[in-house]
Order: structure tokens, then C-alpha cells, then sequence
């Protein structure tokens, strides 16, 4: 037996700290060659730290949450069949056969028969290094065995698949202890004790308990943004609904007759463009403001950020120059943005400095939203779902493929009266497309 | 007559409807079976128990013959022994009258009402019973479809004359002096094999390259080189074409396309079984089929809601023990329990002489899932008890997962080893490893010693060998 530390990985570009979100194990797992350990978080990215060899966890060197220095030892897996020397790293604990072999009797014998070397050496450590030895310790009955492979059936007596079924257990879930991950009965009941996962078809009933959830990462950048925003900024929104049904036969058009190395168009590049023309009427929109100095930043450049989901949440990519981008180069920049913002590959410049933000939320976008505007800008353009209403044209009613806009505005600086102006000629320009493309 | 009405109608009272129905009437399910003959199906009446009696008659009327001619070593001699065909059917027909009479008493022990009839179906909640007093309506919230098999007819060999089934062969009133077995299944082989031992001179015709095409040429090895020192001619890749006119024979075509003939007084005709699928009338219903099956899911249900399938009805392997697996699950599903086909392994014994068992995977089968394996054989002739039993022909052979050992599929071939059948099943569906079986103190003398000895060769330390 050995112990292998891993140390934080140098995470890239130049970062010296990072901070860590996840723990995809625990002390006592058995990890596979290459199975993910965890995930740490920079700045601009979420990165997940392999293990390198296949052993079991005997220590997490980290809280969730806390900032590790890129370096320092976050994880120590037990080796089987290496005889390194345990004590190769400065920080394993100092063993003399005679603490252990005195404190051992002390120390609850656990359950299993099986008991190596460096889970006593560690107990040791526990008993001499202070008085709260008694700290629970997981048990080697709670060590889950080595995940199962994909397709496998779950190897269980008959007797444990009965109990199993009778009590809505999907055996494929509970981690089984015994020879080859045979699930046995102490399994079932250590499944059932610990999952939150009420059985399937038992009928309604009561749970218990609270779940902890650290908040940490992006998900405590993107509270803190909407915290400043919310308590520095008066909102004051503003809906309207727009005839889209111009500009979607324009845009069909477009795609239809795409060439090869154009983009598919959606309707925001041509909402970009049209807030491009609106805001070169009225340059008090696109500004960020310095509450603290009480100055507006009036901006000559456009950047327009794109308020875009991720699986680990809200992030802002910008569209920098929108100005100076065409149909299609707007199309562009946006999905390639939108890519990187998924994977995670964005660099710090494109997901910051937007002087105006647009939100949609697509199909899901709902009949009206309040937009958060992007503090320390003054306005945010909310998207809403597009659908096809009837529209009173004096006669009769027509179909009319509808989108409302919700907008939202720093009222300390903008007037509900400027705000109405803005909506009001993004609604005359993306009904009337041509306008927006007509110089001047 | 007056409506029945019932929770679980059961149809058929073979082994895997009499289970279903038993174990409902336990649970306390309102429940009817319809028989249109006697309870028991093919397994008690015509199939599992009534060839096993025919053949162990056949044992020990060669054991005799042996003892007489003087080729048994024990030094036994006696006489020259003579069967009296009609006693030995007699006493298979006690056996199968006392398990039958077993089965009704047990179905009214559990409260089932037996409705004697062959029952249609008028839509998916109810069925009528052609009884011998007139129809009888059921109508029922739940219906199990347990309708069995029934042997193949060859077109050009149909049954009747000289041409005759399973069933007859059963009942035999004298022994051929020649018999040919058309399909070298394990039907006809063991059929074959008794009537052999009896005195025919038999002639197995099988179309494929081997007899047993189910196991692998490993475990049918013993089993051929039995037939041989029996006298009975085996043919493979060869057909049967028709009866010979006018000659006690079979004519055959061989693989080589050259046409001959085979002495045959009468035609055992063994080429599978077929799903009972008419009569019934799965028309009124329109279940969905596989192939010629009907298709159910992991707890039986067809493709109508309210509509279970057991049995030889619904696909391979047409075992009895698959059907009384599925009949009692099914009875607990209608009972309100939560339950689902989870079987890791059916086991399939085939009574040839030897014996063949076989429980999970086979090595090429295993191998063929992309497994990696470790396999341990121990041959009887290093057994013991085998010895003892004149019975050293064959083997233990247990197939394992090699990296953790788990064992995937255990094979025998040998006298008596249907009985290891059971510890074969219990370790695969216990999930043994090889070290469990291993680790087990297997009695001394006894034959399932070549069990743990074969777990211990896969594992590299093997005692006896």
C-alpha cells in the first residue's frame, strides 16, 4: 500500500488560487484511473481535476468553497500494490509502531474484516492528536466499492432483489459492498437509511431534512451581481408588444438563401441592429453609471452583452463594436460567443465591459419578464416568446406573429419618457426591417 | 348456464398455469383455470415426467441386459431378462395419474375453481368454455394466456402410422425393431436413447452438422460416444424426405445430395416444439407477436392491458421451470405485489446419456458478450464417486468473470448431473465468485466435488487434477 498525493493542478494563465466548487468523491471511495476527484473554479472557468491512479481516498484537503493555492496537496489516494514510502510526502502523519500498536485497542474496531495499514496509521493520528477521537469516522461498511461498470446487472442475491423490488429500490443505484459489489442486505438498508429518494410508488409521504447547498463559484458571482443591482439600481420596466411577423419572413428568407459560410440568422442580430440604430438617437442609453463618483459614462462604442445560460449558470458574453458589425458578423460573434460561454473557453475580455444588455430566453421567454438590468449599465432589452396572435387590422382580425419586449431601465438616470422613446422606435424599426438597414 | 365471473382467469393447466393459479389462490385471488384435458400440461401428461420414467425403465432393463451378457464388470450375472412393455407403461401412467391427481387437489386446496373445456376468447375480458354440459362464460379482470406447445409436424412426415410424435412414443404398445428419429434435438435424443436401450435399432437423422446443436460440441462429446457403444446410428447433415412406400423405412438425403433409405418400423418425428396459438382465438384479441410468439415484457404482459402470457407461448426456452418461474410471478403481480423477470439464469438439463446441464453462459457465449474469462474444468474420470457409479464419463466446467471473478455459466456432462442443476442455479443467482464455491466444503464422496474442484482450476489450484 502507498498514498499518492495529488496537488492542485496548475489550472492555467498564470492563476495562482482557485477556488473549489465540487467533491465528485469522499473519503473512503474506491476511484478508478482517470474518474473525476472534483472541480475547481478560476475566474473564467470550471476545471475538473482527474485522479491518476486507481485506489482509495483516505483524505480531502479542501472545503467547498475554500480558495486553494495552485500546488498544495488537495487529495491523498491509498495505491494498492506500490511499496513507496507513505512518508515520502512531508505531511503524512508521523507513524512509531509503538503509538500504534498502543492506541489501536483504543480505536472501535469497525465491522469488516478488512483493515489495511494506512487507515490505522491514520487512526492513530486521530487519537493522538487530540481528544476528539471520537469524531465519526466512515466505517468501511460505508466505503461504496468501485463504481459499476455501464449495462451491468446489479449483482444481488434473489432475497435482496425481492426486497429490492418490494420496496421500489432501483438496484442499479445502491452501491454494494460485498465480493465484486455484491449488494447485500446491509446495503438496502444503508441505501434506504441515506438516500434522500423516496421509494418509487409508495404513495405520497412526508419528508424530512434540509439540504445544504454551499453557494459558491459563478452561482455566488451571479448573487452578488443581482444583489448590487437590485439594491442600487430603481428599475423601471417597460413592455410593448411588436409585429414580428416583417422581420421573420425577412429573416426566412435570409436563411433560406444562405450561402455557405453565412451563419444562420435568428431574430436577435437583428434586434442588435436595431438597438445599434436606436442607440445613435439616443446615447444616454447606452452609458454605464458610476454611482459612487455620480458620473454617466456616456459610451461611443456599442458592446451589447448577451445574457446566455450555461450548466452552471448565468453568464454575460459580449458582442464588442456592435456598431461596427454587420447582419451577419453580428450572427456570428453571438453563436460563437454563446459556444465558448458553454464550454467554458471564453476569455475574461469577452465576458465583461457590455455598455447594453439583450436577455432572451427563447422559447421560454414567456409573455413578459423584469429584467435585472446589468449594473453598472442603465438599460437591458428583455426578449419574450414569439407567437402568433390575432391583430385587429380595422376590418378583421389577422394573424400576426407577436414577440413582446420587456425593458428595463435605471430610472435614477433614465426617464420613463426616454425609456418609452427607445422601446418605441425599436418596435417602428424591427416592424418596418428595411429601416434598420437604410444609412443614416 | 350462469356466468362466471373472476378476478384471474388462468388458460391452461400446465406447469406454468397450475403454478399461476396456486400461487393466486394462496394470495387470495379469485381465480379460474380452464383445462381442456387434465392439469398438468405437457411437462406431467406427455413431456418431462413420462420420459423420465420411460428412460429410467430403459436403464435398468440395459443395466439387466448387461448382468445377463456378461459385459457389466459388478459380476452380477442373471438370466436373460425380458420388459413387459404393457406393466412399464402402467407404472409411468401411476406416476403421472398420482402427480395430475396432485395437481387438482392442490388447485382446490388454494381455492381454485377447475373448468373442464377448451376455452375461446370473445374479447379481452372474457372467454368462453366449450364444457361437456354446454358453454360456460367467464368473464375475469386479469387473464393468463398459458396455451404451452405442441410438436412440430414435418409436412412430408405427418403424424399417424408408422409417423408419430412425442406423445406416442410415450406410450409405446411394443418395441420397434427399428426406429428413426428425425431431429437430434434433446427430445429425440432422449427418446431416442431409451428406445435403444430397450432393443431398437435406432437411427438419428439431424439436418444440422451436430446433434444437440444447443450445446457445445464439448458437452455433447460424452453423450455421442454413448450413442455409439448404444448401436445407434447418428446422421448428421442429413434429411428426412418421406416415408418409403410399401418398406418400413425412412428416406433420406445426405449432404451430399446422394438419396438413401433407413430402416424405420416407426418414424419418431422430434423437430421442436411450436407455440399454441389457434383454436383460442387470439384473433378476437390481436396480441402482438414475436415471430411466432406472443410478445410480452419483463412481467408478461401482452400488448392489452389486463393480459398476461406464460410459458411455452411466449418464446425460448420452452422449459417447464421458465413457466412456473413466470406463472408464479405473474400470480403475485395480480395480487397487487411489485414484481419483474429478474432471473439471471434458466437452467436447461438435457437426460441423455450422460446428462447434460447447463446454467448461464457457455464460454463462447461469454466471450461473445465481450467478456473477459477464466474457465476451470474437472473431468469425472479424476472423481471418485464418479468411479464408484461407473459413471466417469464427463465433466464440470465453470465459466468466470476474470477480473472479478464472478461466475457467468457452470456446464456439466455426466451421469446423474441434472441433480447439480441445483447448486449450479443457486451460485449464478446468488452471484457467486469462484472463491465462494471454492470456499465451500462440498461433500466427500459425492459427484459435486468436481464443482469446487473446478472452480479451484479456473482459480490455478486445483487438487485432484
Amino acid at each position: 500500500m502507498a498514498e499518492h498525493v495529488i496537488k492542485l493542478p496548475d489550472v492555467g494563465e498564470g492563476i495562482a488560487e482557485a477556488e473549489l466548487v465540487e467533491w465528485s468523491v469522499k473519503v473512503g471511495d474506491i476511484v478508478r484511473e482517470d474518474a473525476v476527484l472534483g472541480a475547481v473554479m478560476t475566474d473564467k472557468a470550471t476545471v475538473e481535476i482527474p485522479s491518476p491512479v486507481e485506489g482509495k481516498i483516505t483524505w480531502l484537503g479542501a472545503e467547498i468553497g475554500d480558495t486553494v493555492a495552485i500546488g498544495s496537496p488537495i487529495v491523498k489516494i491509498e495505491v494498492a500494490g506500490e511499496t513507496t514510502s507513505p512518508a515520502r510526502d512531508g505531511d503524512s502523519p508521523a507513524q512509531t509502531p509503538k503509538a500504534a500498536s498502543a492506541a489501536a485497542p483504543a480505536e472501535p474496531q469497525p465491522t469488516a474484516p478488512a483493515k489495511d495499514h494506512s487507515v490505522e496509521v491514520k487512526a492513530v493520528q486521530q487519537v493522538a492528536g487530540s481528544s476528539t477521537a471520537a469524531k465519526p469516522r466512515p466505517g468501511p461498511t460505508a466505503g461504496y466499492g468501485p463504481p459499476r461498470p455501464e449495462g451491468e446487472k446489479p449483482l444481488a442475491s434473489p432475497a435482496v432483489r425481492l426486497r429490492a423490488t418490494e420496496a421500489g429500490i432501483d438496484l442499479r443505484q445502491v452501491p454494494g459492498t460485498g465480493p465484486a459489489g455484491r449488494i447485500t442486505h446491509a446495503d438496502i438498508e444503508a441505501f434506504v437509511a441515506r438516500g434522500p429518494q423516496a421509494p418509487a410508488g409508495a404513495g405520497l409521504r412526508r419528508r424530512e431534512g434540509v439540504e445544504q447547498v454551499k453557494v459558491v463559484g459563478l452561482r455566488r458571482k451571479i448573487a452578488e451581481k443581482m444583489a448590487l443591482a437590485k439594491s442600487r439600481i430603481a428599475h423601471i420596466t417597460y413592455v410593448e408588444e411588436i409585429d414580428v411577423t416583417a422581420v421573420e419572413e425577412l429573416r426566412a428568407k435570409l436563411n433560406a438563401e444562405k450561402k455557405p459560410d453565412r451563419p444562420k440568422v435568428t431574430l436577435l442580430p437583428f434586434l442588435m441592429r436595431a438597438m445599434v440604430k436606436a442607440l445613435g438617437e439616443q446615447s444616454s442609453m447606452n452609458a454605464t453609471f458610476d454611482d459612487d463618483a455620480g458620473v454617466i459614462n456616456r459610451h461611443a462604442a456599442i458592446h451589447i452583452g448577451i445574457a446566455t445560460q450555461t450548466p452552471s449558470g448565468l453568464v454575460v458574453p459580449v458582442v464588442r463594436h456592435a456598431e461596427a458589425r454587420d447582419l451577419f458578423d453580428c450572427a456570428t460573434e453571438m453563436l460563437r460567443l454563446a459556444e465558448a460561454a458553454r464550454n467554458g473557453t471564453a476569455t475574461r475580455e469577452e465576458m465583461g465591459g457590455s455598455t447594453i444588455t439583450i436577455t432572451s430566453l427563447g422559447a421560454m421567454g414567456g409573455v413578459s419578464t423584469t429584467p435585472v438590468v446589468n449594473y453598472p449599465e442603465v438599460a437591458i432589452v428583455g426578449v419574450n416568446k414569439m407567437m402568433v396572435r390575432p391583430v385587429w387590422d380595422g376590418t378583421q382580425f389577422i394573424p400576426r406573429k407577436m414577440m413582446n419586449l420587456s425593458s428595463s431601465f435605471d430610472h435614477r438616470v433614465i426617464d420613463g419618457w426616454d425609456a418609452a422613446v427607445f422601446v418605441q422606435r425599436l418596435k417602428t424599426l424591427l416592424e418596418t426591417p428595411a429601416l434598420i438597414f437604410l444609412e443614416g | 348456464m350462469k356466468d362466471i365471473v373472476c378476478k384471474l382467469l388462468v388458460i391452461g393447466a400446465g406447469p406454468g398455469g397450475y403454478v399461476c393459479a396456486i400461487r393466486a389462490g394462496q394470495l387470495g385471488v379469485d381465480t379460474v383455470i380452464v383445462e381442456k384435458s387434465k392439469p398438468g400440461g405437457t411437462c406431467l401428461n406427455i413431456g418431462c415426467i413420462p420420459s423420465k420414467a420411460l428412460i429410467h425403465a430403459a436403464d435398468e432393463f440395459l443395466k439387466a441386459r448387461h448382468f445377463a451378457d456378461g459385459t457389466d464388470p459388478l459380476g452380477i450375472t442373471l438370466a436373460s431378462p425380458s420388459i413387459d412393455l404393457k406393466k412399464t407403461v402402467a407404472w409411468k401412467d401411476r406416476i403421472v395419474g398420482r402427480l395430475t391427481m396432485g395437481v387438482s387437489g392442490l388447485l382446490k386446496k388454494a381455492g381454485v375453481k377447475t373448468v373442464q373445456g377448451t376455452a375461446r376468447f370473445r374479447d379481452g375480458k372474457t372467454v368462453a368454455v366449450e364444457t361437456e354440459t354446454g358453454e360456460q362464460i367467464i368473464r375475469a379482470e386479469t387473464i393468463v394466456i398459458a396455451t404451452g406447445s405442441a410438436p412440430v409436424e414435418l409436412p412430408f412426415l405427418p403424424f399417424g402410422g408408422p409417423v408419430i410424435s412425442s406423445t406416442e412414443a410415450l406410450s409405446p404398445a411394443e418395441i420397434p425393431e427399428s426406429l428413426a428419429v428425425v431431429g437430434g434435438g434433446y427430445i429425440g435424443l432422449e427418446l431416442g436413447t431409451a428406445f435403444a436401450k430397450l432393443g431398437s435399432r435406432v437411427t438419428v437423422v439431424e439436418a444440422m452438422p451436430r446433434i444437440l446443436p444447443l450445446w457445445d460440441a464439448e458437452l455433447t462429446r460424452s453423450v455421442l460416444k454413448r450413442l455409439e457403444a448404444l448401436g445407434v446410428t447418428v446422421l448428421t447433415e442429413t434429411k428426412a424426405r418421406g416415408l418409403v412406400s410399401g418398406a418400413a423405412a425412412l428416406s433420406i438425403e445426405r449432404a451430399d445430395g446422394t438419396e438413401g433409405r433407413v430402416d424405420a418400423e416407426k418414424v419418431l418425428v422430434t423437430v421442436g416444439r411450436r407455440p399454441v396459438v389457434e383454436d383460442w382465438g387470439l384473433e378476437e384479441i390481436d396480441l402482438d407477436r414475436d415471430g411466432r410468439f406472443i410478445r410480452i415484457d419483463d412481467q408478461c404482459r401482452t400488448s392489452m392491458r389486463g393480459i398476461y402470457a406464460i410459458g411455452d407461448v411466449t418464446g425460448e426456452p420452452m422449459l417447464a421451470h421458465r413457466a412456473m418461474a413466470q406463472g408464479e410471478m405473474v400470480a403475485e403481480i395480480v395480487a397487487g405485489k411489485t414484481r419483474s423477470w429478474d432471473k439471471r439464469a434458466i437452467p436447461a438439463v438435457c437426460f441423455t446419456d450422460p446428462e447434460i446441464v447447463s446454467v448461464g453462459l457457455s464460454p463462447e457465449e461469454a466471450r461473445k458478450a465481450g467478456r473477459e474469462i477464466k474457465i476451470g474444468q474437472f473431468p469425472f474420470t479424476a472423481n471418485g464417486r464418479a468411479m464408484t457409479l461407473q459413471g466417469e464419463d464427463g465433466f464440470v466446467r465453470v465459466v468466470a468473470k476474470a477480473d472479478d471473478h464472478v461466475v457467468l455459466g457452470i456446464q456439466a456432462v455426466g451421469a446423474g448431473v441434472s441433480e447439480l442443476s441445483a447448486t449450479f442455479s443457486l451460485a449464478i443467482e446468488m452471484g457467486a465468485r469462484l472463491e465462494d464455491i471454492s470456499g465451500t466444503i462440498h461433500a466427500h464422496p459425492t459427484m459435486s466435488e468436481g464443482f469446487a474442484e473446478a472452480a479451484l482450476k479456473a482459480l490455478g489450484h486445483a487438487i485432484h487434477i
